[in-house]
């Protein structure tokens, strides 16, 4: 059973398990999209506040913060969707069937980032719509340089996930609450919502490391001044290479050696 | 000779049948072992299994039955020793042997949430089953639940998911099959039902079964030879009728007692 199409067929027989999911469960589609739409509202109301006291500087600002809440929560979505793809295996019991099946573990890791796709178009969508009908915020208007921004945050999720995951199998469902919680102790160095300037010295050197903070570094040049910060988008993508080069390097260690402890007969006791 | 051959050299009695000509063996195991640290669970065990046979793997509680089970499903890497299953070696070509054998768990389960057909769809898909429906259907009415296809896996009885998790072991119609504990925790109505088309689908099919099992009238009606262990070894193996002599017994599971009390056969007999 080698050759593309059964190995097409086995990524979406991951993918399709994780529709019907979705689609019998009203629960978790409400959950998708309550979170980025909360957010959204909170950031959106406080940010109108003060582009109605500032004027136009507090318009261009408000602007930026909705852009960084944005797309901010496509990384987000996308690092939980990979996660949680994985651990709803293991809390359905599921992971011996589906490890003693010939699925390959990059053909597992292809299909949870197709889940996380899905699960960022639900979610994120609705936010979208939101942020045009109450701020007239229309986040298109950054042009097709959108793409390259929301593919490197993307990209940055899918890396963080595999970090998560290689947790989870180094330690168990114990490691559970990463897929939660890790990118949000990442954002005070994304710089999704100041420049990177704003940090403290020692620590801009940190947030030069992530590709969010170029990504968000370039989205308030698009916004402010319409023009591409090209700069930014290569570091983020050169970046964003060689920590899914280590993330992957890490999961396929931590998937060797969960073979060698039988972690994946015992995974989530 | 097509046999059951072990570190006792023991082979299959004459009762039973050769099931290929060529004598082509479904699994081999030479020198296994795993240790956890420097706790051995398994140690330096060697069977074969014929193509075609049901062979039955007995121990007790943490006589290394289930790691014996996850390393020839290449879950768990062996610390030494070699396996070779359907002709390809585990540790250098596990999927192709993947493809090819199926497993079912008690222990296992199927996401609770989609619906028995939806299931059973993604091991179609899994396994690249051609004819995705039909063979879903085909399973329905042999087993016996085509009424429950739209019912979520989680809303089951004991009985009902254990036949849903068979046609999902048998979904990509296995040429072996490994069953851990297959009929625990059923009535003895659906347990003899289970056992009946496990009879047939090997007498039809050809498959070759290993089956982990606690309920010894289960093996004596399905095995045609049994290994037993203890502490991770391999410590009797034969056909039941050859163990059942052996140990002067009218049942294996008075057998499995003399073995799990350190009775050997010979005290047994005297």
């Amino acid at each position: 059973m080698s050759g593309a199409r059964p190995a097409l067929r086995r990524v979406w027989a991951l993918l399709y398990r994780h529709i019907a999911l979705y689609r019998g469960s009203w629960p978790r589609l409400l959950e998708l999209t309550y979170w980025p739409t909360l957010q959204l509202c909170i950031w959106g109301f406080t940010a109108s506040f003060f582009a109605a006291r500032l004027g136009n500087p507090g318009a261009v600002a408000a602007g930026a913060l909705l852009g960084g809440v944005l797309l901010w929560e496509i990384a987000l979505r996308t690092q939980m969707g990979v996660a949680m793809g994985f651990l709803e295996e293991i809390w359905s019991r599921n992971l011996g069937h589906v490890f003693v099946s010939p699925l390959r573990p990059w053909e597992l890791l292809a299909a949870l980032v197709g889940v996380a796709f899905m699960r960022v178009a639900i979610g994120i969508t609705p936010a979208l719509l939101l942020a045009w009908f109450l701020y007239a915020f229309n986040l298109f208007a950054l042009g097709p340089v959108l793409v390259l921004f929301a593919v490197n945050l993307m990209v940055m999720g899918w890396w963080v996930s595999l970090g998560v995951v290689s947790l989870i199998l180094r330690h168990g469902a114990g490691a559970e609450a990463l897929a939660w919680t890790v990118l949000f102790g990442i954002t005070p160095f994304a710089a999704v919502f100041y420049p990177v300037a704003v940090l403290p010295h020692a620590l801009q050197p940190v947030a030069l490391a992530l590709p969010a903070a170029h990504v968000f570094e370039g989205m308030r040049a698009a916004l402010s001044t319409g023009v591409v910060a090209w700069g930014h988008l290569g570091w983020a993508a050169g970046l964003n290479l060689a920590w899914l080069a280590a993330a992957g390097a890490l999961f396929a260690a931590q998937f060797r050696a969960a073979r060698v402890r039988g972690a994946l007969i015992s995974i989530g006791e | 000779m097509a046999g059951l051959r072990g570190r006792g050299n023991l082979v299959l009695g004459a009762a039973v049948r050769p099931p290929y000509a060529d004598g082509m063996d479904a699994i081999r195991v030479k020198g296994l072992t795993k240790r956890y640290g420097r706790t051995p669970a398994v140690a330096g065990i060697d069977f074969a299994v014929p193509a075609g046979e049901t062979v039955a793997l007995l121990g007790g509680n943490g006589a290394g039955k289930t790691t014996t089970i996850a390393m020839l499903l290449g879950l768990l890497i062996p610390t030494e020793g070699s396996i070779t299953v359907l002709g390809h070696d585990i540790a250098r070509d596990r999927f192709a042997a993947l493809a090819r054998m199926n497993f079912s768990s008690p222990y296992v389960a199927l996401p609770h949430r989609l619906t028995v057909a939806e299931n059973l769809r993604v091991y179609c898909h899994l396994y690249d089953v051609r004819g995705t429906a039909r063979r879903i259907a085909e399973l329905a009415a042999e087993l016996d639940f085509a009424d429950l296809l739209g019912r979520p896996a989680g809303q089951l009885s004991a009985g009902q998911k254990t036949r849903v998790a068979l046609a999902k072991a048998l979904i990509n119609r296995p040429e072996l099959l490994l069953l851990d504990e297959p009929s625990a925790s059923l009535d003895p109505d659906t347990a003899d039902f289970l056992r009946g088309y496990l009879e047939r689908y090997r007498a039809e099919s050809g498959c070759t079964m290993l089956l982990a099992s606690h309920n010894m009238a289960e093996v004596e009606r399905l095995c045609s030879f049994v290994l037993m262990m203890k502490r991770g070894r391999i410590v009797d193996r034969g056909t039941p009728a050859e163990l059942l002599r052996r140990y002067a017994r009218s049942d294996l599971e008075e057998v499995f007692l003399d073995i799990a009390r350190d009775r050997r056969a010979a005290e047994a007999v005297s």
